[in-house]
């Protein structure tokens, strides 16, 4: 049956055109059901417009249905507070007139007993906010006013959890404080997160799945490491491009001040010892740029980060002279940039077995 | 020489009453005036806005024109069997609410448009709808804007004469209220008595605007934290 078959694919499908003040968005998308999904782009590329088109504050055509309820068709439209959905805005936006308490009773209070899936003290317990309850939101830090927002709009229990760029507004400690609670979000929420942001390390740190919009179009979207690791759309970071992948330490050197972190089974990579305990999941970024290639292993090089490798394809860099190498570890995909003197000179081919060098590696998690 | 209270208790009925409708009617208006961008936004806002501008004289003579009996609307309360509303304080009411609506709908306007999008937006992303946003966030967050509106409603049907005079006369009990009772103490040179209301009005005024700036500026403080 038709209406089965999607509950079971997507989260979230959609199909839709909207127009503001002379910006046109066209989106046409389908989305996993778990797991955080970045919404990135610069300033003007429609991704909040996108988030606010979900959410029904901002009218569209088109359709939208969420785990397989729809709440937009031709039909029409379901009102914003009829959506089970979760919005956590830019500024936190508390009620100035009522408590923490009150504000995070705001919506728990208006959803059905039998809909509650996230209790009001699990709610407070995860973001830490038990000495606040009491407080008026004027008496609050930054970080913690968007925490109280993020309680809040978890405790309506949501079918889906939108979030348009909740850290951009806080000042750096503020996001050092917010992120782990965000990252566990991952953990404890059986629900799609729809992050919208402009910032590299966050869709690094955070994203599952990564949807890049640009002009109010979509551009790329896919999995966190096949979108970052494909060439026919490069997708640039920061202008950056490279790979991020999980792995797992596996082993602490204490004397060089090093870890060594393991992906698909078998490939370790040295980095930096950030104090993460052995056992722990780590997200690793390596740009295209700090990745060389070499056709032999030569022994001095035993200390440093050598991968086996096959190339996969290769294509010309925006750079004139430059080119962008997709190479094959395990499973994992890396990006490397080397000159086009280096390509010829290493005789570099689709299938081509060289030693993969990485010369720097930034642990995100 | 026995003081009479009459006027007093009737100013405060008429002025009570009418504040009460102003702000069942009042309020609709202001938050249509701050959310619509339609075309009759501007027109419809100046309308509200005449009487700050008009004498009461010009309002009370197109009143008393309308709610006569030759009057369309006249004709209509006579239809009905209510009679003709000039010279009752059914009529007095009426004249009040026109003459007194720019005195709620514009501090209820500033207030809502302060409210800006973004609060109510949150309400509805919590599952508010639209009726319970308004009870639940824009009354208590405009309260300032409500509480100066019925004041000012109050304070200024209080203090008219004109249109009172043009459509209610001078009838003891029905339509006499107090500035009509000072008028005609003064006139009769029964000073004592005119003294006696005049500066109960000056105090009255003061109190009350007193209270409204100092509970306004409570509130401000109190949101602020």
């Amino acid at each position: 049956m038709q209406v089965e078959k999607q509950t079971v694919l997507s989260g979230i499908r959609l199909n839709l055109n909207a127009e503001v003040g002379g910006f046109a968005l066209r989106a046409e998308l389908d989305l996993p059901a778990t797991g955080i999904t970045a919404i990135f782009g610069h300033s003007g590329s429609g991704k909040t417009t996108l988030l606010r088109c979900i959410a029904g504050l901002q009218s569209a055509k088109g359709e939208l249905s969420v785990r397989g309820q729809s709440w937009q068709s031709g039909r029409g439209s379901l009102p914003v507070h009829k959506r089970p959905l979760a919005y956590v805005f830019q500024e936190a936006s508390l009620f100035p007139h009522l408590s923490v308490r009150k504000n995070l009773e705001y919506g728990y209070s208006r959803i059905g007993e039998s809909e509650r899936r996230i209790g009001f003290d699990e709610a407070v317990e995860w973001l830490g906010l038990s000495a606040l309850l009491e407080r008026m939101p004027g008496k609050l830090s930054g970080g913690e006013r968007q925490r109280v927002a993020i309680a809040r709009a978890l405790l309506t229990s949501p079918e889906v959890l939108l979030m348009d760029e909740p850290l951009s507004a806080l000042d750096y400690r503020s996001k050092q404080e917010i992120l782990p609670y965000l990252e566990r979000l991952h953990q404890k929420l059986s629900i799609p997160v729809l992050y919208v942001t402009h910032s590299a390390d966050e869709v690094a740190r955070l994203a599952d799945y990564l949807v890049v919009m640009e002009k109010g179009g979509v551009v790329a979207a896919g999995e966190l490491k096949d979108t970052l690791a494909q060439l026919d759309q490069p997708v640039r970071l920061n202008d950056e491009m490279g790979v991020v992948l999980e792995s797992v330490v596996v082993e602490r050197d204490s004397h060089w001040q090093l870890a060594l972190a393991r992906f698909d089974g078998e490939y370790g990579l040295w980095v930096p010892d950030q104090g993460i305990e052995v056992g722990s999941a780590v997200r690793l970024r390596v740009l295209a740029s700090d990745v060389s290639l070499a056709r032999q292993r030569y022994e001095d090089q035993s200390t440093q980060n050598l991968l086996p490798a096959v190339v996969l394809e290769f294509t010309e860099d925006q750079a004139p002279g430059v080119m962008l190498v997709r190479l094959q570890v395990g499973d994992t995909a890396f990006l490397s940039k080397i000159t086009a003197r280096s390509l010829a000179h290493l005789q570099l081919q689709r299938g081509s077995e060289v030693w993969l060098q990485v010369k720097s590696v930034a642990v995100i998690e | 020489m026995e003081f009479d209270w009459q006027p007093v208790w009737l100013t405060l009925k008429l002025a009570g009453l009418t504040t009460l409708i102003l702000m069942i009617v009042g309020t609709p208006i202001a938050w249509w005036l701050a959310r619509t961008k339609h075309w009759l936004k501007q027109p419809i806002a100046s309308v509200v806005a005449l009487p700050l501008v008009l004498p009461p004289t010009v309002l009370g003579f197109y009143l008393l024109l309308l709610l006569g009996p030759q009057g369309p609307v006249g004709q209509m309360t006579q239809a009905l069997g209510l009679g003709t509303l000039p010279f009752t304080f059914a009529g007095l009411v009426v004249a009040s609410v026109f003459y007194s609506l720019p005195f709620v709908v514009q501090p209820l306007q500033n207030a809502f448009d302060a409210l800006g999008d973004r609060m109510l937006e949150v309400a509805a992303t919590l599952r508010a709808s639209p009726w319970d946003r308004f009870v639940t966030v824009v009354v208590p967050l405009a309260r300032p804007g409500f509480l100066t509106a019925a004041v000012l409603s109050f304070a200024h049907t209080v203090g008219e004469f004109g249109v009172v005079l043009m459509i209610g006369g001078n009838i003891p009990g029905e339509t006499k209220v107090l500035s009509v009772a000072i008028y005609d103490h003064v006139e009769t040179l029964e000073y004592e008595q005119a003294h006696i209301l005049a500066g109960g009005m000056i105090l009255f005024s003061f109190v009350v605007l007193m209270a409204l700036y100092l509970l306004n500026g409570r509130m401000s403080r109190d949101v602020r934290g």
